[in-house]
């Protein structure tokens, strides 16, 4: 069967499996846009090349599968870069194809060229330029196969003009030839007895579970884990919803904002037990003062990630989920030939109740009854959370609204939380939730945004509204860059620099109203419930809540940029001389 | 022969023989802050691939860090690590001296003990190549320098396991990386 170039790259993708494309057209990828005419595959039109990519994020986030954006070359391809340098700090799996000028144009400066293979080098997996439309089908099936295995992560295929337009005999390559690349499976069994053995000899052990939980589906095995071991497990940004907030062994997020027994349950460790988490600097502090006492069980199935922060006495290179089922099968049959009496009832018993002083002693908190009568951030996030079932997937840009949101939402199930992690990218929220939206239409899906955030990518409001796509963006606005703000206010001095949006410019509403959705706004706590319940019945169109929170609020606890995690600076509410 | 201290080790390093991979493995050492001494590629007798020969600054990054993310790289086939001590190696240069009729016969001498051999003349300078391992090299470079050099390329040193004792040292960085099938011994 004789095909193009472009309807040699629609196949594949539909060979793949590919239900969903984001994407915004241009010359150089043109003869693509044709056969999209005559795919199954729907294309959603964004307004913005970044809004493809964060969408594809959104989808891949919550399903697990690859999400993929097509754009053209030149700028096409340069607004896409933050999305992939995105994906690649949180490890979510995107195939990015990218309109090329056609290939005699290649290196000549033409119109809309831009070395796009060149650009994202060190922001991809991999990535391909296609010199040869005969070299579709292998570098698809390639491109997906290093997206998706081993350490997930972004992939770019570069696809120059003339290759679309050329004809090729169509083929579906039945193996993949990568002698470079051979991710790790499972992990070292004897590696994986050494752990089980520390974790029978810990009497302060916690489970520092990382977004790999997630991205190795682990998460029934980490369940498990627990139940035999009773040991304490803290989630990270990445791995909100790893473990059920619900579970009395959930300690909730560790790190810079994360909450007093998360943070000093790990520094007061004798084993730290690292599950698909890399020793981020939100979440170590200072590296010399974190965990000082703890021996540390690293798996992860980067062997990079292990060694590179923080020495760990066992190392294991391997996929979560099979380490852990194996350190299970392991625990067990110790389990069995261990006399009953060996250990006790519950030999954590000592641990679990000093977490439980910890937690009764310096709970997550703000001022509920503020005198001015003031709209608390936090209690949006509250009433929003106890407005909606479990299956619920929130999503968030990244700032202060980001994490208020890990922090009080309740994340009872795995991959409902999506966020930008590692890059920190501002404007994540709107178009990750319209990805989320279109990879789950049953679920609801709702975002907590920064009024910062949603100025910088808004208009894929406009997206959701044409393709119906019906998100909930809830703005906290409290009309600065807030957590600029706070660190301006707590570490230069209140010398306030560049930081003032204004609540009311733009008016969010009639924005919300333009862009076809329904706008609300709510300026005072009792008006809070009956407008969320209102969005939540609105199920034919976006909504968007302008939320006028109190401008002066900040984010506890919180870890000083540099400083020890023993130095957590807590609510005030919770009294002087907290920690 | 060789430095009291030793600051790099040198990473042969297999790579698919594709285009852009140079500039993959540039990119990395670029990306992550690692010093590069010297690099050398060259195809193998495997057309497939080619060899890169790294001479890397251990004091800028552990060496195993080094490795790991080199290891990442989907187009790397396969990491040696050579312990200098351990290696053989070697590298050419090409250097043009200025030698007129007063201090021509000192240089000639100079290259004989060397085994550098003269490949271009003029009457005022000589260009001689010269090959060995790379501390004979900066030895020559410091011995002619009085005489004035006009012009110089080194190649950036090429090695390989030297023979009786190759078994026990040539290892991977680490079993971790062993386990990622990768780095391999050889």
């Amino acid at each position: 069967m004789q095909l193009t170039g472009a309807q040699a790259l629609i196949k594949s993708l539909e060979t793949e499996g590919v239900e969903v494309i984001f994407g915004l057209p241009g010359g150089a990828i043109l003869p693509v846009y044709d056969p999209i005419l005559d795919s199954s595959i729907r294309h959603i039109l964004v307004r913005h090349e970044q809004g493809a990519g964060h969408a594809a994020e959104g989808y891949a986030q919550v399903t697990g599968r690859p999400g993929v954006a097509m754009v053209t070359s030149g700028p096409g391809a340069t607004n896409i870069v933050t999305p992939l340098c995105n994906a690649y700090m949180d490890s979510t799996p995107l195939v990015v194809i990218t309109g090329q000028v056609a290939t005699g144009s290649i290196g000549t400066d033409a119109f809309q060229e831009c070395d796009t293979t060149g650009i994202t080098m060190s922001a991809t997996k991999h990535n391909w330029l296609v010199s040869s439309a005969d070299d579709i089908p292998r570098v698809i099936r390639e491109a997906f196969h290093v997206a998706t295995t081993g350490r997930p992560g972004p992939v770019l295929v570069d696809l120059p003009k003339d290759v679309s337009n050329s004809m090729m005999e169509w083929y579906w390559p039945s193996e993949i030839d990568l002698p470079g690349y051979r991710p790790p499976a499972g992990g070292d069994s004897a590696s994986i007895r050494e752990a089980a053995r520390l974790i029978s000899e810990a009497s302060r052990p916690v489970i520092y579970a990382g977004g790999g939980v997630l991205k190795s589906r682990a998460t029934a095995a980490l369940a498990k884990l627990v139940e035999m071991t009773g040991i304490p497990v803290v989630t990270t940004l990445m791995a909100r919803g790893s473990f059920p907030d619900n579970h009395p062994r959930c300690l909730g997020m560790p790190g810079m904002h994360g909450n007093y027994t998360a943070v000093t349950a790990i520094q007061r460790s004798d084993l730290l037990i690292a599950i698909g988490s890399r020793f981020d600097d939100r979440v170590t502090g200072k590296v010399a003062a974190f965990a000082p006492d703890a021996k540390v069980i690293h798996i992860d199935i980067d062997p990079a990630e292990l060694g590179k922060v923080r020495r760990a006495e066992v190392p294991i290179a391997g996929d979560c989920r099979l380490v852990l089922e194996e350190l299970i099968t392991v625990l067990e049959e110790t389990a069995r030939q261990a006399s009953p009496a060996s250990r006790g009832d519950n030999p954590l018993a000592q641990w679990h109740a000093e977490i439980a002083r910890w937690q009764a002693r310096y709970p997550l908190t703000y001022d509920r009854q503020p005198p001015d009568g003031v709209l608390k951030p936090q209690y949006v996030v509250e009433c929003i959370r106890d407005s909606v079932d479990d299956d619920t997937i929130l999503v968030a840009g990244v700032g202060q609204h980001q994490m208020w949101a890990s922090q009080y939402w309740r994340f009872n199930k795995p991959n409902t939380w999506v966020n930008s992690g590692g890059l920190g990218t501002m404007g994540f929220a709107v178009p990750a939730a319209i990805g989320a939206k279109v990879a789950k239409p049953e679920a609801t899906v709702w975002a907590i945004d920064g009024d910062g955030c949603f100025q910088m990518t808004a208009q894929e409001l406009i997206t959701a509204s044409a393709e119906g796509i019906p998100v909930k963006i809830a703005i906290l606005n409290n009309a600065y860059l807030g957590m600029v703000r706070q660190w301006q206010e707590m570490f230069y001095a209140e010398r306030y620099s560049e930081v003032y949006l204004s609540p009311d410019l733009p008016d969010y509403v009639r924005w919300a109203e333009a862009m076809g959705c329904v706008g609300f706004r709510v300026e005072a706590p009792e008006e809070v419930s009956s407008v969320i319940e209102k969005a939540n019945e609105i199920d034919d169109r976006p909504v968007v809540i302008d939320f006028r929170t109190d401008v002066f609020e900040k984010v506890y606890p919180m870890v000083p940029a540099g400083a020890s995690n023993d130095d957590i600076i807590v609510d005030p509410a919770h009294g002087e001389g907290g920690a | 022969m060789g430095s009291a201290t030793i600051r790099h080790h040198l990473l042969s390093v297999l790579v698919e023989n594709k285009a852009g991979v140079l500039a993959r493995v540039a990119n990395l050492f670029s990306r992550r802050g690692y010093n590069i001494f010297s690099l050398a590629v060259a195809p193998t007798d495997d057309e497939r691939f080619s060899r890169i020969t790294i001479c890397v600054d251990v004091e800028s990054a552990p060496l195993e860090q080094v490795v790991k993310q080199l290891d990442k790289l989907v187009n790397v086939v396969e990491i040696t690590e050579l312990d200098p001590t351990e290696a053989i190696e070697a590298e050419l240069m090409l250097i043009t001296l200025e030698a007129d009729r007063e201090s021509r016969s000192q240089v000639i001498q100079l290259v004989d003990v060397f085994d550098g051999r003269i490949v271009d003349v003029s009457p005022d300078s000589l260009t001689i190549m010269l090959a060995g391992t790379p501390s004979d090299l900066d030895h020559f470079e410091d011995l002619v320098g009085p005489y004035g050099i006009a012009g110089l390329q080194r190649t950036g040193r090429v090695a390989l396991h030297k023979l009786d004792r190759s078994r026990g040292r040539l290892h991977t960085v680490s079993g971790i990386a062993a386990s990622s099938g990768k780095a391999s011994i050889k």
